[in-house]
This record gives structure tokens, C-alpha cells and sequence, in this order.
């Protein structure tokens, strides 16, 4: 559809000019994690919202990727940014484990599993102190005093990573991902090799979420167990992030992305500084409360439920 | 041989009050199919409930277990009926709202936690606390072996509820078959709000006797909640019985591995024995009886 | 010189804990033939579909597809061999059209979305199902739900198609429908296993039949002389039956 494409590349140039115009570095920063947001969203929405596998553990593939990245750094002095490949691939390796280890358990139970992987991972990296440094995390040089180059990376890997679920969505792998997600065994019936797929599935999306995740310690330059491989505040963003938005579609996730970090910045910053003190020491709460309210009210998410939300908005007095 | 021993007996005297924590999770599981991950959040509301009294009213903790079970019971009736009963309805796309959504529960009642009683860790100090009591040359801790002998009682007295009542058997019913009991009569749906209920008050009784052994502070209930859910996935879905063996070889390993490994990876048992499962024995440890 | 069997089964059974759900069960079956299986409620049969299918492992016996074994092969290998199965319960992608129900399995003989389409729509037609091709596959009603499965599986191009109880469910004006689409299909060459459970289908259409029960065979030959085999109608109809001679 022609508006489609306007509206596309409206946003698209908006997203590029948006650091040139917008100088503070507090509105860069929250951009640029909306944007890391939005390759972890659509990375755990191929594998959860296309192929039906809701992964809790997302946090494992940020993590490893973001250790990989800082190991190498940190050990052997290699500079972080080979670390971006190598985090995506390390990942990946870790995802073809999981996958081997959680696949055979179907619905809530591989959501369990996921949960103890991502947080395995997290007790590994705590106390494996001779490669993670362990609690106290790792700490590298900033590459950058400017943010600009992160931002321009963090807009492409957003970029990239859409384009190729996309694609992948619009292939043969893409249509044997929802069948598989709509019924496994009829699936396998069909002669869908649906072990090989799920795990296709979850290769591209730990791949991704592992890129994401040695970006972010490019791009902090500091990470610790807690913070890069956090149960609440990755995995279960993750899923936010991805449900927020509209579960299965591709833009789902890049909205839920901004409105998530919206909604957490508003609060955390007590609405920017306009609000209270007390107000920025409620947003775990209000992330509870919203989780909470997206179930009851938008299982669909924002592109999901467009009709219900339009309807709304739009009935007359 | 004695350190061995300790290590064996606390471990014991642990999985008890792991095995009340793990009941109520498979229950939950083996009836409505979803996983509580507010299960260790529950916990953590009882441990306040109970603090309160004792801290302000200057009640015993083992008394408060009259306040603190109704208490979550009503908290659990609540939470089912009212958030995760109407779910059931809704057609998502994800069959894993109801995880979601208990999670998002357990964030928000760890938060209403820290807002009215700060991050601080509080303990508790009673008179037996900490009385040591001697088996030969073994010491335990006398809160831990009442802790213990709480949950024993409380474990009987609930396997003559799930054998002996109508309404238990109906959850077992359910458990089992929830198609097929409720086509016998069984209301599904108030079944699973006395079972959601009856899960968080069995985890408010080991909150309770639990709170003169830790401290107190509002994160507590995310590390029970993993426990929980190892236990039932160790001793197999909605087996009663499985929960208790699963609970109790938890605690001992969780006890030997501290001793012979190091503090520090006393959590990671748990989630080593999980994967183990897993890939080893996907079905947890047989069921052993019709419970 | 004797013949590679086109399909055969050879004391399958199969246990699960401490039951027997099948046990030593043997039969042939002759390319392009329909053959039918029988046998009360829990006697067996959709599990022998399901070890067929691989669904399920063999706990003994073999199976013999075109005289090479397929035992150990994994469902969907079964698939690309030329064996389609489809369910009792039947499995719709819901949330996927009717169109794309089929596509998924079109995509098993070719691969691109244009051949997929193609051969999805000759065989909707073959099944008479495209007018529903772009309707969600939820909002069918079970006669048109039946047929899907059927079509699906025929979009996978078996050289054996496996059907199990397609016709349960079914009023009389939908079953004349199902028996002709049956027949339709054998006469394009695919030889049929059917399972069934009303007997008016089931004897009208097969060549052979094979009856089970408690996971054993009782009987086997042409639909008459199974009809009048006395263990046969003990099995449905009870001793009593059996003993008042035959109906």
C-alpha cells in the first residue's frame, strides 16, 4: 500500500535526523535503547509470536552476548566491536543448546525452562569470577564520547534485524513457523521437519538478542550479571516489549519498543521531573501494574487490537 | 561423617517447609495448568502479615498461622477469581497469558512490599530462635525443627483433605481430568479458585514459620518461587506426593552442595537438578500414589 | 518371482507401561486397494495409525512400506516417503486460511509460494473444498473440517493415505459426500488405509477389511465374511448377539 510506504519512510528519515536535531544526550540515550529494544522485541517475537515457542529466557542470549563482547575485551584485549559478531554468534551457540535442551517440552514448561536457563546463566556469570569477574561485572573504555555512532548503529541493527524477520516471515520458513506454532503435530504430519524449524527459529532469534546484547556493552561499557541477564527486566521486557506492540507482526515490536521505554522513563524520571519525587520509585509498580493491564485488556497488542482500540477512541458521545 | 550428617539433617529439616511451598505449585499446576510465579511473592505476604502481628501486636509467629493462611486463602481467592479465572476467556494469540499475568502479580505485590516497608531487611527474633537443640552430636535449630513439624502437620492434614472430603477429591478430579469432572457435576471453575486459594495459604504457612529463620525483605519471594517450581517439575506435575520427595531431596542437596561446594552455589542446585531433570527424566520422579 | 509387498505391517505391537495397546498385529495391503480397519472403541487402531505415522516407536515388529522398513523414520519423513495421515480429532491451523491449511502441506513436493499455491488449489478442487479457500480454518463446521484434513494430506501427493474415522460426526447427506470423495481418490491411484467405526462406510467402500480387537486381530477377508465372523460381532455386539446368529 503506497500510504504504508510514505508513513515508512516518514519515520524512517525522522529516525535519521532525530540526533542532529535533537541534541540532549538524555533523549538520544532513550532512543537509542528503544532501539536496542527493538531488535530484542522482534527477535523474541519470531520465536515466540510466529513460531509459537514463548521464551521467558530471553535474557540468556542478551547476556551471553553481552559477556562474549566483554570477555574479549576484558581478557583478551580485542576490542568489543568484533565482539558484536562474535556475540551474535556465541549466542546463537548457546540457543542451539537450549533449544536441544527445552524443545522437547511443549507450552508453559518450555517457558519454565526458558526461565531457568536465563537464570543458570545469570548464577554461572556470577560466580565463574575468573572469566566474568563476577558480581563486580566488567568495565571497558568507551570507544565513543559521542553517541552519535551508537545511535546510527543501534537505528541499523533495528533496520537490519526488521528486514530479515520480514523476509523471513514472508518465506516458506515463515509459513512453516506459524504452522508449527498453530499445531506441532499436525505439522509434522504434513512432512514439516518441525525440530529442524524451531530451531531455525530460534537461531536467527538468539543470533539478533546476542547482537543486541554486546552492542549494549559497547555501547555502556559496563555490564553486570544482574543487570544483562535480569529475569524482569530483559526477559520479561522482552516479552512486553513484543505483546505491547501486537504479537506476531512485524512493526508490533518496533512500537512496543517506544512505548515501553516511554512508559518506563516517564515514570522513572517521575514524568520527567514534573511529578514527585515518590512517583520515580514507583515504576516497578507501574511495570507490574502493566503487565497486568496488557493481559486483562491488550493480549493483541497495539497493532493487534487496532480495531478495538479505534473503536474506542472513535465512538461518539 | 558428622559433617555429612548435619548437612543430611538440615537438609531434611528444609526440604519439609520446601515441600509445603512445592505443594501448592503443583497443585495449582495439575489443575489449572499454569505456572504461579508469584508463588514465592504469596510467600513473602504471609512473611509480612506474620511480622506485623509480631512486631506490633507482639503475637507468636506459629499463632499467626491462623491470621496469615486466611489471609493468602483470601488473597488467592481474589487473585483467581478476579485476574486469572477471565483469562480462561480471552483468545490470544499466546496460550501463556496466565504466566504473564502472575508475574505481573508478583511484581506488583513485591513493590506494595517495598513501599510500605522499605528495601530493609527485618528479622525476627523469637524465644526458641535461637535455641539449639541435640541429636548425638548433631545441632539443629529448634524455629527449623518446628518449622518442620508444622509442615508435616499441615502436609497430613492436607492429604486427608485431597483423600477424605468430596472437595478434595473433586480437585483431584480436576487435576486429572478437568473435561471429564466437569462433566460429572465438578464447577471447574470454583475449583480453581479454592485451589489457587489453597495453594497461596499452604505458602503462607511456610512463610510464616519460616520468618523466625530469614530475614525479611521484599525481593525474598523471587528465589522461593524458582524453588517451587523445581520441586514440582523434580517430583512431576501435580503430584502431591512428588512434591514432597522432590522438596525434601532439594533441600538435601541444596544442604550438600553448600556444605562440600561453597555458599555460593547453594542456588544453583536447584536449577542444575532442574536441567537434569529435564533432559534425564522428563515426567519428575514417578508418581507414587494416585495423589 | 514374488512381489516387493506395497505395504505391510508385520507383528507391530506396541506398549505403554504395563498395556498391550497393540499386539502382534499383521496384515498386507494391495496398492490402490482400500483397506479397511475395525475394531470397538480402544481396540487399537488410531494407535496403529500412530505407529504407522511414527508418531508413536515400535515396541516390536516392523513396517514394510514399498519392501523397505520405515521403522525408526521420523513423522515427517514418513511424509516425504508418499504416506499421509490424517486425525480423529482433527488438527486445523486455526489462525491460517483454508488456502494456507493446504499450502503448508503443498510445500512438502514443492518450493516455491507460487507452486505451493498452485498444487493447493488443484487439490481444493479435487476435494471440492475451494470454495472455503479463503475462510479461517476456525470457522468451519466439522463436515468442511474433515475434509480439509483430507485435503491437506492430499496436497502431500501419498502414494498411501492413512484415514482415521473421517467420517464420525458427519450427517447422512455429508457422508454420501465423504464416501465419494474417498472412492475419488482411489480411483486417482492412492491406495487407502481407513479406520472406522460406522459401518456403513466402511463395508461399502473396502476391498479387504482387518478386525481388531484389545489390540489383536480377530479377522480378516472381504467385508462379508468379516461382517459374519463371530468374534467380529461379539467384539461390537456382545456375546448375545453372537449367539442369536448373525444380522
Amino acid at each position: 500500500m503506497k500510504r504504508n510506504r510514505v508513513i515508512i519512510a516518514f519515520i524512517a528519515l525522522a529516525l535519521v535526523l532525530f540526533p542532529l536535531v535533537v541534541k540532549s544526550d538524555y533523549y538520544q540515550h532513550l532512543v537509542i535503547l528503544a532501539l536496542m529494544w527493538v531488535v530484542i522485541g522482534g527477535s523474541w517475537n519470531l520465536l515466540a509470536g510466529y513460531t509459537g515457542q514463548v521464551s521467558f529466557g530471553h535474557a540468556v542470549f542478551f547476556g551471553t552476548g553481552a559477556y562474549a563482547a566483554g570477555i574479549l575485551a576484558n581478557k583478551l584485549g580485542i576490542s568489543a566491536w568484533w565482539g558484536m559478531a562474535f556475540g551474535g554468534i556465541t549466542a546463537a551457540l548457546v540457543g542451539l543448546f537450549i533449544g536441544w535442551v527445552c524443545f522437547r517440552l511443549r507450552g508453559p514448561y518450555f517457558a519454565l525452562a526458558t526461565i531457568a536457563a536465563g537464570e543458570i546463566f545469570r548464577l554461572i556469570a556470577t560466580t565463574w569470577e575468573s572469566l566474568t569477574e563476577g558480581m563486580v561485572g566488567i568495565m571497558i573504555l568507551q570507544t565513543f564520547r559521542s553517541k552519535l555512532p551508537y545511535y546510527y548503529l543501534a537505528l541499523f541493527l533495528a533496520a537490519a534485524s526488521m528486514f530479515v524477520f520480514d523476509q523471513v516471515m514472508k518465506s516458506k520458513w515463515g509459513f512453516y513457523f506459524i504452522s508449527i506454532r498453530e499445531d506441532q503435530d499436525a505439522a509434522e504430519s504434513l512432512g514439516i521437519n518441525t525440530t529442524l524449524y524451531k530451531n531455525v527459529s530460534l537461531l536467527i532469534s538468539s543470533f539478533f538478542t546476542g547482537m543486541a546484547g554486546a552492542f549494549y556493552m559497547n555501547y555502556m561499557a559496563f555490564i553486570d550479571p544482574h543487570v544483562v541477564f535480569s529475569l524482569h527486566y530483559i526477559s520479561i521486557m522482552a516479552i512486553l516489549v513484543g505483546i505491547i506492540g501486537g504479537v506476531a507482526t512485524i512493526w508490533g515490536p518496533a512500537l512496543g519498543a517506544f512505548i515501553m521505554i516511554g512508559v518506563q522513563e516517564t515514570f522513572r524520571s517521575s514524568v520527567f521531573g514534573l511529578a514527585p519525587r515518590w512517583v520515580s520509585q514507583s515504576h516497578a509498580l507501574v511495570f507490574g501494574l502493566l503487565v497486568m493491564f496488557v493481559i486483562l485488556y491488550m493480549a493483541n497488542g497495539v497493532v493487534g487490537d487496532w480495531p478495538k482500540i479505534k473503536r474506542l477512541f472513535l465512538r461518539r458521545p | 561423617m558428622t559433617v555429612f550428617l548435619q548437612s543430611l539433617v538440615s537438609g531434611i529439616l528444609i526440604g519439609g517447609i520446601y515441600a509445603l511451598i512445592g505443594i501448592g505449585m503443583t497443585l495449582i499446576m495439575g489443575v489449572m495448568g499454569i505456572i504461579n510465579l508469584a508463588h514465592g511473592q504469596l510467600m513473602m505476604v504471609g512473611m509480612y502479615i506474620t511480622y506485623v502481628l509480631f512486631a506490633f501486636l507482639k503475637i507468636d509467629p506459629y499463632i499467626s498461622l491462623l491470621v496469615s493462611m486466611p489471609a493468602l486463602f483470601l488473597v488467592g481467592v481474589v487473585i483467581q477469581r478476579f485476574l486469572l479465572n477471565p483469562l480462561m476467556k480471552i483468545e490470544a494469540i499466546l496460550p501463556e497469558n496466565q504466566v504473564l499475568m502472575t508475574v505481573g502479580i508478583g511484581m506488583v505485590l513485591t513493590e506494595i512490599a517495598r513501599f510500605i516497608f522499605s528495601s530493609d531487611y527485618k528479622s525476627t527474633t523469637t524465644t526458641f530462635s535461637s535455641q539449639v537443640l541435640f541429636l548425638g552430636s548433631i545441632s539443629v535449630n529448634a524455629p527449623m525443627v518446628i518449622a518442620f513439624l508444622i509442615a508435616v502437620a499441615l502436609t497430613l492434614i492436607l492429604f486427608w483433605f485431597l483423600l477424605k472430603t468430596d472437595l478434595g477429591r473433586s480437585i483431584r478430579a480436576t487435576a486429572q481430568d478437568k473435561e471429564a469432572a466437569t462433566l460429572m457435576g465438578v464447577n471447574s471453575s470454583r475449583i480453581t479458585v479454592i485451589t489457587y486459594a489453597l495453594g497461596a495459604a499452604l505458602v503462607a504457612a511456610a512463610g510464616t514459620v519460616l520468618l523466625p529463620i530469614f530475614y525479611l525483605f521484599p525481593d525474598i519471594g523471587g528465589p522461593f518461587t524458582l524453588k517451587a517450581f523445581v520441586i514440582t517439575i523434580l517430583g512431576g506435575l501435580g503430584s502431591t506426593v512428588g512434591a514432597i520427595v522432590g522438596g525434601v531431596t532439594l533441600g538435601i542437596a541444596e544442604s550438600l552442595g553448600a556444605t562440600y561446594f561453597g555458599m555460593q552455589y547453594r542456588e544453583m542446585v536447584g536449577f542444575v537438578i532442574f536441567l537434569l531433570v529435564l533432559i534425564f527424566l522428563p515426567g519428575g520422579l514417578k508418581r507414587l500414589t494416585k495423589i | 518371482m514374488i512381489a516387493v509387498s506395497f505395504f505391510e505391517v508385520q507383528e507391530i505391537s506396541k506398549r505403554f507401561g504395563g498395556l498391550m495397546a497393540v499386539n502382534g498385529v499383521s496384515f498386507q495391503v494391495e496398492p490402490g486397494k482400500i483397506f479397511g480397519l475395525i475394531g470397538p472403541n480402544g481396540s487399537g487402531k488410531t494407535t496403529i495409525f500412530n505407529l504407522i505415522n511414527q508418531y508413536y516407536t515400535l515396541t516390536a515388529g516392523d513396517i514394510l512400506f514399498k519392501g523397505k522398513s520405515i521403522k525408526g523414520l521420523k513423522t515427517h519423513e514418513i511424509c516425504h516417503l508418499g504416506i499421509g495421515r490424517t486425525f480423529q480429532v482433527v488438527k486445523p491451523l486455526k489462525r491460517m486460511s483454508v488456502l494456507e491449511n493446504v499450502m503448508a502441506s503443498a510445500f512438502c513436493r514443492v518450493n516455491t509460494f507460487g507452486e505451493a499455491r498452485k498444487l493447493a488449489i488443484e487439490t481444493l478442487d479435487f476435494c471440492n473444498l475451494l470454495s472455503e479457500k479463503d475462510k479461517a480454518a476456525k470457522s468451519l463446521p466439522i463436515a468442511s473440517r474433515k475434509r480439509l484434513e483430507i485435503t491437506r494430506a492430499m496436497a502431500t501427493k501419498p502414494e498411501l493415505l492413512l484415514l482415521d474415522e473421517t467420517a464420525a460426526g458427519l450427517n447422512p447427506g455429508e457422508l454420501d459426500e465423504a464416501i465419494d470423495l474417498i472412492k475419488r481418490i482411489r480411483d486417482r491411484g492412492v491406495t487407502i488405509i481407513i479406520v472406522e467405526h460406522i459401518m456403513k462406510v466402511i463395508m461399502s467402500i473396502s476391498d479387504r477389511i482387518h478386525a481388531i480387537n484389545y489390540g489383536q486381530t480377530i479377522a480378516e477377508g472381504k467385508p462379508e465374511e468379516v461382517a459374519n465372523n463371530r468374534e467380529v460381532i461379539e467384539a461390537y455386539l456382545g456375546e448375545a448377539y453372537a449367539e442369536g446368529g448373525t444380522h
